[in-house]
């Protein structure tokens, strides 16, 4: 393998339903800034069905070029489909870096295209960098050991270096609805036989308006302090106020009070709002890791000792149920 | 002398710990204030083997030591005396006299739903005027054709209302005195048996203690356990092993008020340092420590015994006598470090004072305890 | 006839030191396990458990045995030393290959390495069909079909896959049981089986460091924030000091 061969960086464009996921743009985002460092190309990937149309998105969230791999077969993702179409882009186009969001599809997709190509995979990088010395490294950094230890690693001698990244992590660059970008109709073929071994009898939608926690500006959380549904109306009031969102903590999603799309945590979603209000929650490290990074914390907690102090700008030893009704009363009454 | 655990017992010790962490910690202020027996607890442990540690696998128990046993008792006690105390009655009362004194098929009939916790068991030997005088027994067994039949009532029985099996102490031949009293396998379903009155109690809140009364009991010729006349003898050996189970319990209960005490004066702050840093703390601390390490192994040489078939009432006593003087003094103490805090409920050391005392007085009183120490002393 | 399940523990190598950390479960492996259980328990399934590690990753394999599995096997060997989930995964692929099984089960990210990519990787190595985040299972004994509840992050899908394939599982779609008593008392009377490398039919530069496409450049603690303040106040009070700092940050 020779290395120089390899060059750009690629992004898979997550796409639902026909609708290009937030963190394929935030990928993007990153991408420009790496390609830019090494003066070379943003490729995104659009697989699906009919979906060429989207390519321009894609091109103004940054990419210079799209390849888009339009087939029936990659209308809905499954394994299989996805992981030989990204396979026949990796060993016709041969590209230098790869970025996938860490969402259940990049999860499951990632490893297997790493498999397949042999090529190392970093999974859920908080930083992507190309080194300023002359090597031009490309260095991916994520927690490790649970979040109380950060890893940089690198793939030195196999390509694609591939990086999976948490949606919420990376920004989008404002767009620029009028680029320019090249967009290229791109054929795979597939084995028929290797793709049939999985099927998929239904999808079903929640019927709950799901929220994504991740992409909110200001969130109002709450944990076991709060207890209940009752509880959570009380965040959800606050929540209206500041134009933002709840989410909850492992426990309550647990306890079944609040949905899992909400939670933040390791096991959840990691969330960098400019604004985290945690409400009775205690701040286990698994919780942390998930909110950590937020730009402004606010924590309200009855227990003195409770670990979310250490990461709060700001913390309030109280009683929540008293506290925040009176803070959305407060705010309603400052509106008028 | 090795002082070590066998493998089995460290993973059971870890498993056990977490168990209590996870499911039966997060009930226990409530069963305190409810005053409610914790059945679904009853069921976790049920299932993973908990309620038949040391009855052997051929009458459907786990084969564990009484070491183990004692382990269960302990780390439940340290999160719940109420369910600590649930085992140890089921297991030391009830399953451990029919698996020492049954015939096969009592063994058969009874030990295998008392091991899988289908069945609960239960222990009855006081009465209202028979306390530490537990000879002066006054409830009466009459052979009839087939039958036993029973009269009277006991008082103070732990899984009382939810016991399915029970243990009782009864006099066949007042003539005899002691050597006059049998013991019997009484069902909850025997005609003629009910349950009496259920006892507000200071501690272990969540434990049903409860009357039993028997107005013309019928219960099968089968049910007699162990040697007609020597229901006394069973009861002794049977307080002997309980008494173990016993002082787990308070040693549970004291570890636990200590851990309390230990993350609380490390947080509270007073004259600007935690108050875990004045000496006053430190000493009084170092003392209770000592007593409760004392404890544990007071009752590990008990179960010891016990396990590797030495005579263990002595050895039953002192563990029994000690654990539950330390923690009543540990308790007591914690919520002195406690301060104001350690009186409200918002903190577990008042209820872990509360669930301390009567490890002082049931099973044997310390006085008992030291009676039965003294005897051996001085044989 | 019962079908074969292997579920393999997560590694409890990577790229950071070892020695003396004492190996622990990890929750969603734990998950995983009890999928497999729960098919011995309705299907008479045969379980497997396989765990690639340090020797001291015995102890996680006792704990299985007490939980219920069949068969444990510890793959430990100085050669898979300093391994990536790739060198992992082809390591444990390469001890799959030599059994016969129905379904691979696999944690879906272990809490040390947190990368959810062996299961996937085991799969592509083994040329398996895989289906990853799954919260329920069910196994058709006469098509040998397994029908899987795959979690999406707004919905679930129900998927089919035909033996032998891969499934990684969900650690908070199921509650993992304890060891029972008696499976702890004869947890050490079943074997451990111990294989080396020479057992795996691998190649040595698909293994170990050699293997590892990614290597650590640095490792290290997180920068700490500058320390917030903490205030125990009234109600009223808190409701100001949030609101100053609220309107301070621009955030109202």
């Amino acid at each position: 393998m020779n290395l120089s061969d390899y060059k750009d960086v690629y992004v898979f464009a997550e796409q639902r339903d026909g609708k290009i996921q937030n963190v394929a743009l935030e990928l993007l985002g990153k991408a420009r800034e790496l390609a830019d460092a090494n003066n070379e190309k943003v490729v995104a990937m659009l697989l699906g069905k009919n979906i060429k149309d989207k390519a321009q998105e894609l091109i103004a969230a940054g990419a210079d070029k799209v390849l888009v791999v339009d087939h029936d077969l990659l209308e809905t993702y499954l394994t299989e489909p996805y992981t030989e179409a990204i396979t026949q882009i990796i060993k016709e186009q041969k590209p230098s870096i790869m970025l996938i969001g860490a969402t259940t599809i990049g999860r499951d997709l990632g490893p297997r295209v790493s498999a397949r190509n042999i090529t190392g995979l970093t999974a859920d990088a908080t930083k992507l960098e190309i080194s300023d010395d002359e090597a031009h490294e490309f260095r991916m950094t994520r927690p490790a050991f649970g979040g109380n230890l950060m890893a940089t690693i690198l793939c030195k001698n196999n390509r694609p270096q591939m990086s999976t990244v948490r949606p919420g992590v990376m920004q989008k660059l404002p767009a620029a609805p009028s680029r320019k970008g090249e967009v290229v109709d791109y054929k795979v073929t597939f084995d028929e036989k290797k793709i049939s071994r999985v099927k998929i009898v239904k999808t079903v939608k929640e019927k709950k308006t799901v929220t994504d926690i991740s992409a909110a500006k200001i969130l109002v959380s709450g944990g076991r302090g709060v207890g209940s549904k009752e509880g959570f109306t009380k965040l959800e009031a606050l929540a209206k106020e500041l134009g933002g969102e709840v989410s909850s903590s492992r426990a309550m999603v647990d306890a079944g009070v609040m949905p899992a799309d909400r939670q933040v945590g390791q096991t959840g979603k990691t969330v960098r709002p400019a604004l985290y209000m945690a409400c009775g929650i205690s701040g286990a490290i698994q919780h942390l890791a998930g909110m950590e990074e937020s730009e402004y914390i606010i924590a309200i907690n009855k227990d003195k000792f409770a670990p979310i102090f250490s990461v709060a700008d700001l913390g309030i030893v109280g009683d929540l149920h008293k506290i925040v009704p009176m803070l959305t009363e407060r705010l309603k009454a400052m509106q008028k | 002398m090795d002082f070590s655990f066998t493998k089995q017992e460290e993973l059971f010790l870890q498993m056990i710990r977490e168990f209590a962490e996870k499911e039966v910690k997060p009930l226990a202020a409530e069963v305190d204030e409810e005053e409610r027996f914790p059945m679904e607890t009853v069921e976790k442990m049920a299932k993973i083997g908990l309620m038949g540690i040391p009855i052997p696998t051929q009458y459907g128990g786990a084969g564990g030591t009484n070491i183990m046993y004692g382990m269960a008792v302990e780390e439940l006690s340290r999160v719940c005396a109420t369910t600590g105390v649930i085992l140890s009655a089921h297991t030391s009362l009830c399953a451990a006299p029919i698996l020492e004194s049954g015939t096969e098929e009592q063994k058969m009939k009874y030990l295998p739903k008392l091991a899988s916790g289908e069945w609960i068991g239960a222990f009855g030997l006081t009465e209202p005027n028979a306390g530490t005088d537990a000879a002066g027994q006054q409830t009466i067994a009459v052979e009839d054709g087939d039958y036993w039949v029973l009269n009277g009532s006991k008082i103070f029985i732990t899984n009382g209302s939810y016991a399915n099996v029970f243990i009782i102490i009864a006099m066949t031949d007042k003539s005899l005195g002691t050597k006059g009293i049998s013991a019997f396998i009484v069902e909850k379903t025997d005609p003629g048996f009910s349950i009496g009155k259920k006892e507000k109690k200071m501690g272990i809140r969540g434990s049903a203690t409860t009357e039993l009364i028997f107005e013309d009991c019928r219960i099968p010729k089968d049910r007699q356990i162990g040697q007609l006349g020597k229901g006394f003898n069973l009861a002794m050996k049977t307080l002997d092993g309980g008494r173990i189970g016993i002082a787990c319990q308070a040693l549970g209960i004291a570890q636990g008020a200590m851990d309390e005490t230990v993350k609380y004066t490390k947080e509270r702050k007073q004259f600007g340092k935690s108050i875990s840093q004045f000496q006053n703390t430190q000493f009084q601390m170092a003392d209770l420590e000592t007593k409760v390490q004392a404890a544990r192994l007071l009752c590990r040489k008990a179960h010891y015994n016990k396990d590797h078939g030495l005579p263990y009432s002595a050895e039953a006593a002192m563990a029994k006598l000690f654990a539950a003087e330390t923690a009543m003094e540990v308790t007591t103490k914690a919520v002195q470090f406690h301060g104001g805090y350690g009186y409200t409920r918002e903190y577990p050391v008042e209820r872990m004072m509360r669930d301390a005392k009567i490890t002082e007085i049931y099973e044997g009183t310390s006085e008992v305890q030291r009676m039965v120490i003294a005897g051996k002393l001085f044989k | 006839m019962p079908d074969t399940t292997e579920v393999k523990i997560n590694p409890v190598t990577g790229t950071l030191i070892r020695e003396g950390v004492p190996s622990i479960m990890n929750p969603d492996d734990k998950g995983g396990l009890e999928f497999a259980l729960q098919l011995k328990d309705q299907y008479g399934a045969h379980v497997t458990v396989i765990t690639m590690g340090l020797p001291q990753a015995e102890a996680i394999l006792r704990e299985a045995l007490a939980m219920g599995v069949d068969r444990a096997i510890l793959l430990t060997d100085r050669k898979l030393g300093g391994a990536d989930t790739l060198a992992t995964s082809s390591a444990i692929a390469g001890a799959l290959r030599t059994m016969d099984f129905d379904l691979v089960i696999t944690g879906r990210q272990a809490i040390d390495g947190d990368t959810a990519q062996v299961g996937p990787q085991i799969a592509e190595h083994l040329d398996l069909p895989q289906v990853s985040y799954m919260e329920d299972l069910k196994y058709d004994e006469a098509t040998k079909t397994f029908t899987i509840r795959k979690q999406l992050e707004d919905g679930y899908q129900i998927l089919e896959m035909q033996a032998p394939c891969v499934v990684t599982a969900l650690a908070s779609a199921v509650k993992p049981r304890y060891m029972s008593v008696s499976g702890i008392v004869t947890a050490w009377d079943k074997e451990v089986e111990v294989w080396g490398a020479d057992r795996i039919n691998v190649p040595e530069d698909r293994i170990g460091k050699a293997g590892s496409p990614t290597s650590v450049f640095k490792a290290f603690p997180k920068q700490l924030k500058p320390a917030g303040e903490t205030f125990e106040v009234t109600p009223e009070e808190a409701v100001e000091l949030i609101v100053n700092k609220l309107k301070e940050k621009h955030i109202i």
